[in-house]
């Protein structure tokens, strides 16, 4: 049976891990799958406007990701929302503890959300955490 | 095979093939039909699985000199 709904919880701050949740993430919600990204903890701070997409890499992969030129993760997040209709939520109290404004993150980043409505957002779907 | 729009997608890596084709799609009408050519090896799986999950028709997919051609019809 096919999958039809998938929440990505990305709380990883590392290229590898987040690379692989925007390819993940994105290729679901251009396939018409209901995608809902919910970030938090190290995640969240790539995502205020201007932001570099620059991570540091856990192992080699991670640097080959940028010599290769691979496309960013943000590039990525963004097409999710754009081609595929995704959500990205940011995590409400990851915002605060980071002192991180709402209205500074990216265009496509949607409402901060507390983790009752992620659950909400997550009952019946597939979780994966990155 | 006739087509009505085309997408090179040569040189480009997993996703950007699947990304690049539902943008194309997006912009055309049913019924109308997107070539795409990629070197990427993971495509062929790719379109059969995209086409499966979007109800598009994947009409031909053809191999030549490290080239992938697909011909997909809009739903």
């Amino acid at each position: 049976m096919a999958v039809e709904r998938i929440c990505v919880v990305v709380v990883s701050g590392t290229r590898e891990r987040l690379q692989m949740a925007a390819m993940a993430a994105s290729v679901a919600a251009v396939s018409g799958i209901e995608v809902t990204i919910f970030l938090s903890m190290n995640a969240v701070p790539y995502f205020v406007k201007g932001a570099s997409a620059n991570p540091p890499s856990e192992g080699a992969f991670g640097d080959l990701i940028v010599t290769k030129k691979a496309p960013d993760f943000k590039t990525l997040f963004s097409q999710a929302v754009e081609l595929g209709d995704a959500k990205i939520l940011p995590c409400s109290m990851a915002l605060d503890i980071a002192g991180i404004e709402a209205d500074t993150l990216e265009s496509y980043v949607g409402e901060p959300t507390g983790l009752s409505g992620f659950l909400d957002a997550a009952r019946g779907a597939q979780v994966w955490t990155f | 095979m006739n087509f009505d729009k085309d997408l090179d997608a040569r040189g480009l890596n997993c996703p950007l093939p699947i990304l690049r084709a539902k943008k194309a799609l997006t912009d055309m009408q049913s019924g109308q039909v997107l070539r795409i050519v990629s070197t990427d090896l993971g495509s062929v799986k790719d379109f059969q699985a995209f086409c499966k999950q979007t109800g598009n028709e994947l009409l031909s997919q053809t191999e030549a000199s490290n080239e992938y051609t697909f011909f997909l019809k809009r739903k």
